[in-house]
């Protein structure tokens, strides 16, 4: 009997579909990689990256895309992280787990991060622009038209909200991996609730903090529907220089390349090219992140 | 009792509507060490906890009665809960340093109350971990994360930093029940050095520990306190059966 051994047929194919299905998504990543870099190499110079769009959008740079990209994840960011940490503080550290309040706002964080990011657009033509910008405008300029349209403030404002159940929720995680024997131990040695968590909570989940603000941003750059209403513009001859002001974007600037352009074949290379940096920019984010994380968890162990 | 640190009258604890503690009466004498025995979920961990309100961060923990410290309700309304843990420092089961250095870790509670000065901190630091016994293993590393240090360096070095705070109480739940025996021992002698300076209560598994180590024996079954005496009486003659039983290992 024992060693009549049968071969296991299902347990075989079984691995062999689990491994194909694998090896599968692997094929597609490369396969994009293998197409995008193809497309855009041709494209990639030094002048792509700093000069601007030329003949009509058909050669040259993509350089104001790059910086409206950077200056939109900076003020998103400046907006999403405070606001979205010291939520995440309220519902691990002083919130009681199941009361009403607690509830609503985990109900309110994961709806938030179900809505298609187009609602989110919508949201903040309705609500910034048209509600508090006109409101602005009315108070302080006597209705001269200045807050009250599309502009980089309100693009990442409208931003920051998509991103916020990504901080909150990262954040929470990173609270919760400190034990509550060390919130005890520094509780019992007659700390206040306060002096524990800036002492003892924010500096054991930094790493956890922070890796959820370079997802959540990294989430943020690659997002177009929330800012086509707010403040992203097709092409503009300047960089923005005040709040107020629209700008160019990279994943926006893909879909006017792609879509809107004089001439789609001629542009193709820059298409590629602009995808290639939106993911090159997105891939470092992600590795600074991990590589984040991997070293404050070795300084923790040494 | 004369010298009583601690009065404990009538005390009653509910987790939701669960009782834990079943009308406790209790008087701790000062700078000795009293021991709470008694099996797993009998109740001494939790009463433990009410002497330095540690079960106030439970949501559903419910008391009655009274205890006093110093002849104060440390359970009355104006009570400063931050002001009473420092006077009632607490060791616990498992070591819990910081994921900071030695010098850190220790600092932290003088730190928290308000000094700052360097050389102030380094003298108290020095002399909590000279008080703890381990300042020979752990001075030319002061800067070296707590982490690094052994199970027992590392439980000597959270009681250092009890010390620190300059408690007169020190509550001790479990602390060498995970050591092994050398670290235990240096822990045991530990504790006969402190009683000199502080009142000590110490919750353990551990009989010979009990009987080696305190001079008060208390012991709990399921949230009632069946027996209290000097730890002599209890270990060589215990007035009740269960007492008895339970020393002589025949339950619990």
């Amino acid at each position: 009997m024992i060693k009549n051994r049968k071969i296991d047929i299902k347990g075989f194919v079984i691995e062999g579909l689990t491994l194909s299905s694998a090896l599968f998504i692997i094929a597609i990543i490369i396969f994009m990689l293998v197409v995008i870099i193809n497309g855009g190499k041709s494209a990639f110079s030094w002048e792509f990256l700093s000069a601007f769009p030329k003949e009509g959008m058909t050669k040259g740079g993509i350089f104001p895309a790059i910086y409206g990209t950077a200056l939109l994840v900076i003020i998103m960011s400046i907006a999403a992280v405070p606001f979205g940490v010291i939520t995440a503080i309220y519902l691990t550290e002083y919130a009681k787990e199941n009361s009403f309040i607690a509830r609503t706002i985990r109900f309110a964080v994961r709806t938030l991060a179900v809505i298609p990011s187009i609602i989110f657009g919508l949201f903040g033509l309705g609500f910034f622009i048209k509600f508090v910008g006109v409101k602005m405008d009315g108070l302080f300029l006597g209705g001269e038209l200045k807050w009250g349209q599309p502009n980089i403030l309100w693009a990442s404002l409208t931003m920051a909200l998509l991103t916020l159940p990504v901080v909150i929720v990262s954040v929470e995680e990173a609270l919760k991996t400190i034990p509550r024997e060390l919130r005890e131990a520094s509780l019992a040695l007659g700390a206040t609730k306060w002096q524990t968590i800036k002492k003892v909570v924010i500096p054991g989940s930094m790493s956890g903090i922070m890796t959820g603000t370079i997802l959540a941003v990294s989430r943020g750059a690659g997002e177009v529907a929330p800012i086509l209403f707010t403040g992203a513009a097709y092409y503009l001859a300047t960089l923005p220089h005040a709040l107020s002001d629209q700008f160019m974007v990279l994943g926006y600037h893909i879909y006017v390349m792609t879509t809107q352009s004089a001439n789609v074949d001629q542009t193709l290379p820059i298409q590629f090219g602009t995808t290639c940096v939106l993911l090159l920019l997105t891939f470092t984010l992600n590795i600074f992140a991990i590589i984040l994380r991997y070293r404050i968890r070795k300084k923790k162990i040494n | 009792m004369k010298n009583s640190k601690i009065f404990t009258e009538n005390l009653y604890l509910h987790y939701g509507s669960k009782m834990a503690l079943n009308n406790i009466n209790l008087a701790i004498p000062e700078k000795k060490v009293t021991a709470l025995i008694g099996p797993s979920g009998c109740g001494k961990s939790t009463y433990l906890r009410t002497l330095n309100r540690m079960n106030d961060l439970i949501d559903s923990v419910k008391i009655e009665g009274n205890i006093s410290i110093d002849g104060i309700n440390i359970y009355d309304k104006n009570i400063d809960v931050v002001n009473l843990r420092k006077k009632v420092g607490m060791v616990f089961q498992k070591s819990n340093p910081f994921a900071k250095s030695i010098f850190e870790n220790v600092a932290y509670g003088p730190r928290i109350n308000g000094i700052s000065d360097k050389n102030q901190l380094t003298e108290i630091v020095e002399k909590a971990l000279q008080n703890a016994a381990i300042w020979d293993e752990v001075k030319d590393r002061m800067n070296d994360s707590a982490l690094g240090l052994s199970g027992g360096q590392q439980q000597r070095l959270c009681i250092a930093r009890t010390l620190a705070v300059n408690p007169e109480i020190i509550l001790m739940d479990e602390p060498a029940s995970a050591l092994d025996p050398i670290s235990t021992s240096k822990i045991e002698e530990l504790i006969v050095q402190l009683k000199e300076n502080y009142t000590i209560v110490i919750v353990t598994h551990n009989m010979q520990q009990a009987a080696r180590i305190s001079d008060m024996t208390a012991f709990f079954y399921i949230g009632e306190l069946i027996e209290y005496d000097k730890t002599k009486n209890i270990f060589t003659n215990p007035e009740k059966k269960q007492t008895e039983d339970y020393i002589t290992g025949r339950f619990g």
